[in-house]
């Protein structure tokens, strides 16, 4: 009896202990207790879990939204995978790649032995085959051009001038190997490469499954942690996975079975959750955090998106930077996140977000060496509305203000709207609720002053933020434009595109020209990610880009 | 008769094709680009989205073949799923939809007309306040509402029923009381109205005259007469209850037509907006149609007749 409750303790100390090293990233502080047990329970290795919506695509090439994304991520493997650090690492890629002196080509090695479920073995054409479909028009990619255009060399004319297929950068050396040419170094590439668009495909069977290709269980091929078991299509609001026995790594899967089912109303999800209907729910709504604070369950992590105010640059006051600045200055956003938020979602006094990416040396966060710009201040703003009042020579301006329809983002607007108000004397803002279509047709229209707008990153570099500020930028639609920010941004892509430290360093330098110096956006917040998940889901796993989960770390304990 | 039921059935074509073109150009009307991705694309990478789909040429062309697709049985693949056939997506999620109607109709229509009928037979008694209550709460208090409480008080307190997912019979059963409150309601009310009124006619009185059964007087003389309003506009709402409720199935996670139909409003996939549309009017004109028919069976003093007539 002494000896056993001895050994009681030295597992919890020593679980205890577990959970304070590997906490962090994973869902483990909340499952203290069941950490010693782990993957070798008796417990039935099955979960089920709760989607915001069913699956729209299946077809790697296609996909453009979370849900498909992150059942690809799980059913479906690339050259790399990330992992429960955040990190990409290698996965049907046979180790790193070789990448020749100047950083533009890549020569994957794939791993021996991979397989698709169908038994065939994975090829480098299954890559090339993949890719060259992403960028033919006739299939209705948008990632494929998004992501490739300029970045892998021909991807461009393949897409817009109808250049032959095979003049594509990825070549097909041998069954195993495959060679990458880039327009120019790209230094995250590899992690891209965890993309689902990048996925391999067999070319066999989707040209014998035709118009048929993933539409359901049956006709698509795995070659990741899972398969699907059970998915009728689009419309089908359940779907099962069933763990892969042929994958490579199946010795290190618990998970046997997984449930989802589409739950659109988070309140739905937390009910299922408590009568214990379901494991997982779905991101919290704003209104149903505070009732969670503070229970292990609930798990929270910082999103990489951020929130800002555009500012278009066609109106003549919002070409003053003192105008910009002291918008920028005047919105009291803890009170905002505090009060009107209220789900740990932070105050962003940033362009690119907090715990996204990482010094390549110091590991020192990106927000560490440059910290916050445009903080609340409103003596500052007074001081420099007035200013900018009499730069433009009138006392009073009325700017339109673009923002969302949903009752959220009304109230969040509505804050705002009054902070401005109240305190830049002289100003009325005009709100404009308007849904999401109209609101991006209007951005690219440039017809509006202020707008609410935000981003979220689909690989995990602070370019994905950066780029978007380049004059006649793509995203930009807010006639910004500094000589010294483009330069910035042309130094990091091409003079230090092999010297990460200075590149990141740039990087930050550029940011610093964004908002010190132009205050060209208002950053207003950067949003909190919460769901609740049973005490019995070890190392549950998020991710901040592209797909949101990997279920294959995943064991279940008692 | 006969030239009843094809006048009825040309009238019914040209309300169809109404709707549709109506549709069609409202819908066109609503800025945009259906591409969810539209935001990260490129101008001429969304051209080149453009004309895959059809969606660059003129408004007009677009109708004349959509028309002439519609025509031929095809009502396009959907933007948002992958290309997947909008007939596709109608029949996979129409199951849970027209199962909940259905049962909602059938469990609705008989609690309330049996709440109407005694309503009037004890006419300002506690069971008549009762009735009347019951459909008057039916018809005001939100269908959310209604339908969070029932899923918080008997699924998540009590645990008598799954909270939410479509797995069979038990997971419908909440849902359907849920839905069902609002034909409850409107059959008590009408029920009441009508047996009162049809009561005091000088057939009943006649009947009761001649000695029949307050029992045979109520269900076999009063009801029938009294059922004709409520065909009328339980007619109709079976299509509505059928073509899937939002916020029930929100509330219980059912993957059904109605939520279907409102995303993709809000993701102006076209070819879906259209289909659905399409479906509802069909379903909506065929109802009436067989309510109209419904009328001579009932009641034998309504004569079918060409207009002209």
């Amino acid at each position: 009896m002494k000896k056993y409750s001895l050994l009681l303790v030295l597992t919890l100390v020593l679980s205890v202990f577990l959970a304070g090293c590997f906490g962090g990233d994973t869902a483990e502080e909340g499952n203290t207790g069941n950490e010693s047990e782990g993957g070798s329970s008796d417990a039935p290795q099955e979960l089920r879990v709760m989607e915001t919506s069913a699956i729209p695509v299946m077809d790697t090439i296609l996909a453009s939204d979370t849900v498909s994304f992150t059942t690809m991520n799980n059913v479906n493997e690339g050259l790399y995978r990330l992992n429960a650090d955040q990190e990409t690492v290698p996965a049907l890629a046979d180790g790193e790649p070789e990448v020749n002196e100047d950083g533009t080509v890549y020569t994957f090695k794939i791993k021996e032995g991979a397989v698709w479920s169908n038994g065939d073995a994975i090829t480098a054409n299954d890559f090339v085959y993949a890719w060259q479909r992403a960028l033919d028009p006739d299939s209705g990619s948008s990632y494929g051009p998004y992501l490739m255009e300029g970045k892998i060399k021909g991807a461009s004319e393949v897409f817009n001038d109808g250049a032959d297929p095979s003049t594509l950068g990825a070549v097909a050396v041998d069954d195993q190997t495959l060679e990458v040419t880039l327009e120019k170094p790209v230094s995250y590439f590899t992690s891209l490469m965890a993309f689902p668009t990048f996925f391999p495909q067999n070319q066999a069977f989707v040209e014998e499954q035709g118009d048929n290709y993933a539409t359901s269980a049956d006709t698509i091929l795995y070659n990741g942690p899972f398969v699907l078991e059970n998915w009728d299509g689009s419309s089908d609001g359940e779907w099962v996975y069933a763990k892969n026995t042929e994958y490579w790594d199946a010795d290190n899967v618990a998970l046997e079975k997984i449930t989802f089912n589409e739950v659109k109303d988070a309140q739905t999800a937390v009910n299922a959750y408590e009568s214990q209907e379901a494991d997982i729910t779905t991101k919290l709504s704003s209104e149903l955090v505070p009732q969670y604070e503070g229970d292990a369950n609930m798990v929270s992590w910082l999103e990489p998106t951020v929130f800002w105010i555009k500012m278009n640059q066609t109106n003549e006051a919002l070409q003053n930077l003192n105008i910009r600045k002291a918008l920028a200055m005047a919105i009291d956003k803890q009170s905002l996140t505090d009060n009107i938020f209220n789900n740990g979602s932070i105050p962003a006094n940033y362009a690119v977000p907090k715990e996204f990416v990482q010094h390549p040396d110091t590991g020192e966060d990106f927000r560490e060496a440059n910290g916050d710009m445009l903080t609340y201040d409103v003596d500052a703003a007074k001081e420099a509305w007035a200013k900018g009042l009499e730069e433009l020579g009138v006392d009073s301006l009325e700017l339109r203000y673009l923002g969302g329809d949903t009752e959220a983002a009304k109230t969040s607007d509505e804050f705002i709207q009054n902070q401005l108000e109240t305190n830049l004397e002289g100003l009325t803002i005009k709100l404009e609720s308007v849904p999401f279509s109209v609101r991006l047709e209007r951005d690219k229209a440039l017809d509006y002053d202020l707008q609410m707008a935000g981003w979220g990153p689909d690989y995990l570099d602070p370019i994905s933020f950066s780029d978007l500020w380049i004059t006649d930028g793509g995203n930009n639609h807010m006639a910004f434009s500094s000589e010294k920010y483009d330069k910035l941004l042309k130094d990091a892509e091409s003079t230090y595109a092999n010297d990460p430290a200075k590149r990141f360093e740039t990087l930050q330098e550029a940011e610093k020209v964004l908002l010190e110096e132009e205050a060209a956006i208002v950053p207003i917040y950067q949003r909190q990610a919460n769901i609740l998940v049973n005490e019995k889901v070890n190392k549950f796993t998020y991710h901040f880009v592209g797909p949101e989960y990997s279920f294959y770390p995943i064991s279940i304990g008692e | 008769m006969g030239k009843y039921v094809f006048q009825r059935i040309i009238y019914m074509i040209i309300t169809l094709f109404i709707i549709v073109s109506l549709t069609f150009f409202l819908m066109k009307l609503i800025p945009g680009s259906p591409f969810s991705a539209a935001a990260k694309l490129t101008e001429s990478q969304l051209a080149i989205m453009n004309a895959k789909y059809g969606l660059d040429q003129p408004v007009a062309v677009q109708y004349l073949k959509y028309l002439g697709n519609v025509l031929q049985g095809d009502l396009g693949v959907s933007f948002q799923f992958s290309n997947t056939p909008v007939m596709d997506l109608i029949l996979g999620r129409i199951g849970p939809s027209a199962t909940l109607g259905l049962q909602a109709m059938i469990f609705g229509t008989i609690i309330g007309i049996i709440l109407g009928v005694v309503a009037a037979l004890r006419q300002n008694t506690w069971l008549d306040y009762g009735s009347t209550l019951v459909a008057v709460l039916g018809k005001s208090v939100p269908s959310f509402v209604f339908a969070a409480l029932l899923q918080y008080f008997i699924a998540v307190k009590l645990g008598w029923l799954p909270v939410a997912f479509w797995r069979g019979f038990e997971y419908s059963i909440l849902p359907t009381i849920a839905l069902a409150i609002f034909p409850i309601s409107i059959a008590a009310r009408f029920m009441r109205t009508e047996m009162i009124d049809v009561l005091s006619s000088d057939y009943i009185t006649l009947a009761r005259a001649k000695g029949a059964s307050s029992f045979e007087v109520a269900f076999k003389h009063a009801m029938r007469n009294a059922l004709i309003p409520v065909v009328t506009v339980l007619g109709p709402l079976t299509v509505s209850l059928m073509t899937g409720s939002l916020v029930v199935e929100q509330v219980f996670a059912i993957p059904g037509l109605g939520e279907q139909f409102v995303k993709s409003i809000e993701l102006l996939d076209h070819p879906v907006i259209m289909g659905t549309t399409i479906l509802f009017a069909v379903l909506f004109i065929v109802i009436v149609f067989v309510v109209d028919i419904l009328y001579s069976i009932i009641d034998p003093r309504i004569r079918l007749s060409g207009g002209n007539n």
